[in-house]
Formats: C-alpha cells, sequence, structure tokens
C-alpha cells in the first residue's frame, strides 16, 4: 500500500478524476446502482470516495469492477446519498481510490458469503472473482423482507453459488436471520453430509448429499451480524474475514478519524478488511464507533 | 547518532513528533504511530465544547503539496480527556496536547481543564480564524492578540507553554517574541500555510469543501525552514518545534540546523504512511553515521550565522 502510493505520487494520487455515470439501475425503492466509467485496478472489499460537489464526499464500497467501469450500490439515507440518488446518466461524478484492503481466497476453495444490507454489492465482486478462481460459493443474503434483497437475480444468474436468502419476515427464504443459515451451514460441514431439496415439476424431495468442509467465511453488512459471524466462526474454528466500517474521510490515513481501539489502525488503510483474528482483537468491534468529531456512540 | 532530545525539561527519545490533526484523534491511534517510531505526540485540536468541523473533501494532495479543510472537528472537552487518559495507559513517549478556543477566555479555561489531565505540554494554536475579529484574523497575525492568548494561558497553567504560531504574517520574529514575553517555554513554527485553493477543472469546483485550505507537505518546507531560522536567529535560546513539509531524515536534519529542537511531521503520513516517523528516525541516525556526527545536539542551528 505505501509501494502503491509511492508508484502513483505524481499520476495524480490524491486527487479526484471524474467520472461519467453509465447507467442507473433501480434495485429496491430505496437502492440504486451506479456504473461509472472508471478505469482502476480495484479488488473486492476496497472502497472508493465519490464526492459530488457542494454536497460531500462519502466512502462507498467496489460492487464491481473489470477495469473499465466501477459499480456503486448505494442506499438512500441523509444528504449526500439523497443528492447521488438524483443524479442522471452522463452526470459526472468525482472519484478518488481504490482504497483499502481486500478480501482474499485461494483457487479452489468452499467459501460462504454472509451478507446483510448493502454488503450483498462487494460480496458479489467477491463472489465473481473466486469462481474465475474455480471457488464454490455459498451466498448467504439477508434482509428485512423480500422487497429490500439485493443482488438477487445477479446472484442466480451465476454458475457455481448456492443462493441462500433469509427474510426477518420470512416473505422468502428462511424466516430469520442470515446468521441461523449460517448455523446449518456449519453443522452440515461438520457432518460432512447435508440435505438438498430436489424439485422436478411440482414434486419435491430431499436428498442427502456430501457437504465439503467451509475454508473461509465472509461478512459485510450490519456490524451486529459481523459480530455474530466472527463469533460463531471463531467457535467453529473457520477461517473468517469482515469489513470494519468507520467514519472514513481522507482515505490517505492522514485525518485519524477512523483509528480503532486499541490499535490504533486506520480502517482506511488498515481496513475496512479485516481477518477474524484482527476483528477480534480490535475492542469496539460490534460495540462502539466514533462520529464526525470522534465522539464515541454504542451500536 | 544519538536523537535523544530534551525540549523544555521533558525528555524525548527521538526529537520526530506528531503533528497536531494529523492522526491524533485517538489515544490508540497516538500510541500506533509511538509504535511506529515517533518520539512524541501532538493530540488533535482540543476545544471546550464540540465542534462540527468541514464536510469532506477535507483534503487534497499530489506530489508537491496538501492542502487540507478539516475544519478543526472535536467531541469537547470530556471527549479530549478520555483519549487522552487512554493514551497515558502505559504512556509511550511524550504528549503534547494542542487547545484551540475563540475567545481569550475560552483559551484560558481550556488550558485550565487541560492541564488537569497531566499532559507533558501544552500547545496553544493561535492560528485558526478569530471570529471576535470581524475580519476573521487568527490571534496569531497580530502580536498584541497573540501575547493577551498566551498571558491568560500562562495564568492557567504550569505546563511548558508552546504558542503555535502562522506562517501568514510579515513580522513573525516580533510576534514570536511578544509571545515568548507574555510566558511561553517554547514556539511551534509554522501552522499550514495561506490559505490555498485546488480546482479540479473536470468538475470546476474548488475541491475542498470549505473551497480553501491550509497549505502543508513539501511544497512548505523552505518557507518553515525559513522562519525557524529567523526566530532561532533572534530568540536562541527559546525551543522551538520545527513543522513543515518534513518527509525524510535530511528534511528533518535540514529543519534542526536551522534550529528546532522537534521537529514535527504531519501530512508526511500522506507520502509515506504511517511508517514515515521510523523511516525518518532511521534515516536521520544513518546520515549521523556518514557523516561521522555522533550527536543530534551538536547540529541544532549550526547553519544559524
Ligand atoms: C468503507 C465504507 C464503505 C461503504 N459502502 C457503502 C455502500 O456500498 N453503499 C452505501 O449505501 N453506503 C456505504 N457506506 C456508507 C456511506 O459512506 C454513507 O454513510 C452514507 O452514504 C450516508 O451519507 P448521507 O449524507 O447520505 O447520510 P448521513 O445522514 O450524513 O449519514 C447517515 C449515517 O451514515 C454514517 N456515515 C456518514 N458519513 C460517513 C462516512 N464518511 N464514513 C462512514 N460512515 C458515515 C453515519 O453513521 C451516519 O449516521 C460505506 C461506508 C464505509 C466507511
Ligand atoms: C489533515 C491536517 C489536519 C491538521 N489539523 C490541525 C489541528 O487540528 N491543529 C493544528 O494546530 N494544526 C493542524 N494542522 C497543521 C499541522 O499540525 C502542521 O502545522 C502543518 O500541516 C505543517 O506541517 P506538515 O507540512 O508536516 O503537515 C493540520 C494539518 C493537516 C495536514
Amino acid at each position: 500500500m505505501t509501494n502503491f502510493r509511492r508508484e502513483n505520487l505524481g499520476k495524480g494520487y490524491g486527487m479526484h478524476k471524474s467520472a461519467k455515470i453509465k447507467e442507473i439501475v433501480q434495485e429496491t425503492e430505496n437502492v440504486k446502482t451506479f456504473i461509472l466509467d472508471f478505469e482502476s485496478d480495484s479488488k473486492p472489499g476496497q472502497f472508493v470516495e465519490l464526492w459530488i460537489p457542494r454536497v460531500d464526499e462519502k466512502p462507498m464500497s467496489i460492487a464491481y469492477s473489470d477495469g473499465k467501469e466501477l459499480w456503486v450500490t448505494v442506499f438512500k439515507k441523509g444528504p449526500f446519498s439523497s443528492a447521488l440518488h438524483e443524479k442522471k446518466v452522463g452526470d459526472l461524478l468525482g472519484v478518488r481510490g481504490p482504497f483499502g484492503t481486500h478480501y482474499t481466497w485461494e483457487p479452489g476453495q468452499r467459501l460462504v458469503m454472509m451478507a446483510g444490507g448493502y454488503g450483498a454489492a462487494p460480496l458479489y465482486f467477491l463472489t465473481q472473482m473466486a469462481l474465475n478462481d474455480g471457488c464454490k460459493v455459498d451466498f448467504v443474503l439477508g434482509a428485512r423482507d423480500k422487497e429490500n434483497l439485493l443482488y438477487v437475480e445477479r446472484l442466480k444468474a451465476l454458475d457455481g453459488v448456492e443462493l441462500n436468502i433469509a427474510t426477518d419476515d420470512g416473505s422468502e427464504g428462511h424466516k430469520g436471520y442470515n446468521t441461523e443459515v449460517l448455523e446449518k451451514l456449519i453443522g452440515e460441514a461438520r457432518e460432512g453430509k447435508g440435505f438438498k431439496v430436489i424439485c422436478e415439476g411440482n414434486t419435491c424431495r430431499r436428498e442427502e448429499v456430501t457437504v465439503d468442509p467451509i475454508d473461509k467465511v465472509y461478512s459485510c453488512g450490519p456490524e451486529m451480524m459481523m459480530k455474530k459471524v466472527s463469533d460463531m466462526c471463531f467457535e467453529a474454528g473457520i477461517t473468517a474475514e469482515v469489513s470494519v466500517e468507520r467514519y472514513m474521510k481522507c482515505g490517505h490515513g492522514v485525518c485519524g478519524q477512523c483509528s480503532v481501539d486499541e490499535s490504533g489502525h486506520r480502517m482506511c488503510v488498515e481496513g475496512p478488511v479485516v481477518d477474524n483474528e484482527t476483528a477480534r482483537k480490535i475492542k469496539e468491534f460490534g460495540s462502539y464507533h466514533r462520529d464526525s468529531m470522534g465522539k464515541i456512540h454504542n451500536f | 547518532m544519538n536523537l535523544e532530545t530534551d525540549f523544555c525539561g521533558v525528555k524525548f527519545s527521538n526529537p520526530l513528533v506528531v503533528a497536531s490533526g494529523v492522526i491524533g484523534v485517538t489515544g490508540a491511534s497516538m500510541k500506533y504511530a509511538v509504535e511506529k517510531g515517533a518520539g512524541g505526540v501532538t493530540t488533535k485540536s482540543i476545544w471546550m465544547k464540540e465542534h462540527k468541523g468541514h464536510p469532506c473533501p477535507i483534503i487534497v494532495a499530489n506530489e508537491h503539496y496538501m492542502v487540507n479543510a478539516v475544519g478543526l472537528p472535536h467531541g469537547g472537552i470530556e471527549s479530549g480527556k478520555h483519549e487522552i487518559e487512554e493514551y497515558q495507559k502505559n504512556q509511550p513517549a511524550p504528549l503534547i496536547a494542542n487547545i484551540v478556543a475563540t475567545t481569550g477566555e475560552e483559551f484560558a479555561l481550556t488550558a485550565e481543564a487541560v492541564s488537569e489531565m497531566n499532559p507533558d505540554i501544552i500547545e496553544v494554536n493561535i492560528s485558526c480564524p478569530n471570529v471576535e475579529d470581524e475580519f476573521g484574523r487568527p490571534f496569531a497575525c497580530s502580536k498584541d492578540d497573540a501575547a493577551d492568548v498566551t498571558a491568560k494561558v500562562r495564568a492557567k497553567t504550569k505546563l511548558p507553554l508552546v504558542v503555535k504560531l502562522s506562517p501568514n504574517v510579515s513580522n513573525i520574529v516580533e510576534i514570536a517574541k511578544a509571545c515568548v514575553d507574555a510566558g511561553a517555554d517554547g514556539l511551534t513554527l509554522i501552522n499550514s500555510l495561506g490559505p490555498g485553493m485546488v480546482i479540479d477543472i473536470d468538475m470546476r469546483e474548488p475541491v475542498l469543501a470549505n473551497k480553501v485550505g491550509g497549505m502543508c507537505g513539501p511544497a512548505i518546507k523552505p518557507i518553515a525552514i525559513k522562519i525557524v531560522y529567523e526566530v532561532h536567529k533572534a530568540l536562541p535560546n527559546v525551543p522551538i518545534i520545527g513543522t513543515g513539509g518534513v518527509t525524510n531524515g535530511e528534511d528533518a536534519i535540514e529543519m534542526t540546523m536551522a534550529g528546532a529542537t522537534l521537529v514535527g511531521i504531519g501530512a508526511g503520513v500522506f507520502y509515506r504512511d504511517i511508517d514515515i516517523y521510523g523511516l525518518v528516525r532511521d534515516e536521520m541516525i544513518k546520515w549521523g553515521q556518514d557523516k561521522g556526527v555522533n550527536s543530534l545536539n551538536k547540529l541544532r542551528g549550526t547553519a544559524v550565522k
């Protein structure tokens, strides 16, 4: 990362590049995906800083990039995201990045994605990259209800992905938290076998299948969900990576705003993606965070 | 080369300190900078009451300079106290508490409250705009205002007192003298320069949300060197924290030769990440070895004639 900086100083590093919005996809009532003309060497788990002049600049996870275009999937919340939702195809945004650490995997592994909220977007990017490396992926997607599920159709279109859905109200898939699905997956992997529902026409049957061990679990979404995933993986002895998001401003590790206790690591540089061992040493993970003034708030 | 440095009676294992506003938001982040080689740390400017700061972008930078308009965000005195206490658990290196306020009275109150937290040194940031003045001129731009704030803070603290001055004046030596006469034990030179502006020509807009911001980083080093030199020449017994554009060992040696006792590094973190403190320390040691200089103390002010 230090080398990345040295190599790119003098080539615009630290300045914005302007990116044209190529396409806008309405995902749900409050979520849009923006496809930007933006060349980068981005990896899943990294983020960009998006700038709308006279509004603000905010960190956004990279939802996909093929090197030439870059996607971000954005929830409409406050002033910045609302202003972004007003943008039209052809409008320009200022972009800096990519910044931060990324998810890691080995070819041929069995991976489990634990996604909540906009976490589905970066984990979709990770899933695509891992599939290219011959990995098998169980994608566990959680949301309040059916209407708020993100990326379902895109995930269904991928070969080599088992999609598991959990909704709080049971309007689609498992009724309850997606961590309950993870519990089942971990149990089956431990047993080495599980059941699969196979449907032909209107008749469905359960069939016993052999289940491979889980090599790694990835989590992105609400912090309490990630904390639960972190605990479960620790107890089950499974390697995991989580994305620890804190209030970020500069993206360079200079302003100190996103430092966590007690390592002092800056989540825009030494994060947001950290391995579970590191996450478990972050005292505030799943407990509290600091706002734009550095004041502490509990989750 | 031995880098141990005494500043106002406080011992530093090396002269490199984290400049205010960089990294120092939390106790843990300041400890991290010490782990990475800093000889001491400065807190972000502490306000009595919480202070919002500017929207983003707060920083724009390239290989030559950084322009920043963070807007002094801070959670207020209780938040400052919490972070200082966290740092002081197994305190790894001296702590400089930087304070800011908009009136002389508020500076005095803040200094009193912060002194109770037992930092090693108090640094008074008088280089921010003074809202009492209708033109928004910083206290550091007038020798009378600067002396007035210094005297008010002096009355409230027994700690070593350092005043941080602005380079945006024509009479820095006069202002430095006024602060010392009013009770300052040392001076930090310099706060950021300008302000400056960067326009993004594609977006056709100033980049910083605040439009203008303080310049720092490599481009301002010659100005920082010149100011440290001038003030050291005029006040050879007043210790200086030389800050501005230092990114490598040679810069730090140069700052020392101009008369600095401690050397602050802020924007340097952009150029070499937080490792910069250890890297600069090692480069200074290597320079000393190569040149046969065994103590930094022998270099201080040697260029000042
Ligand atoms: C690494 C990272 C990746 C992110 N990825 C996405 C993404 O893919 N999609 C998405 O919709 N959002 C993402 N966010 C959150 C996003 O940056 C903003 O929080 C959000 O757009 C709110 O801004 P606002 O002005 O609309 O709302 P506001 O009302 O200003 O903020 C709403 C809440 O968002 C949080 N927030 C605001 N600003 C920041 C900031 N600079 N850094 C961190 N948190 C902040 C605060 O907790 C605040 O209470 C990400 C944040 C981080 C740190
Ligand atoms: C991001 C940033 C934030 C800063 N915030 C403060 C601050 O809160 N208080 C202060 O006295 N100086 C602040 N400064 C000024 C620095 O402490 C320093 O005086 C100046 O940047 C010159 O040194 P440099 O070139 O090494 O950065 C800030 C500088 C930067 C880059």
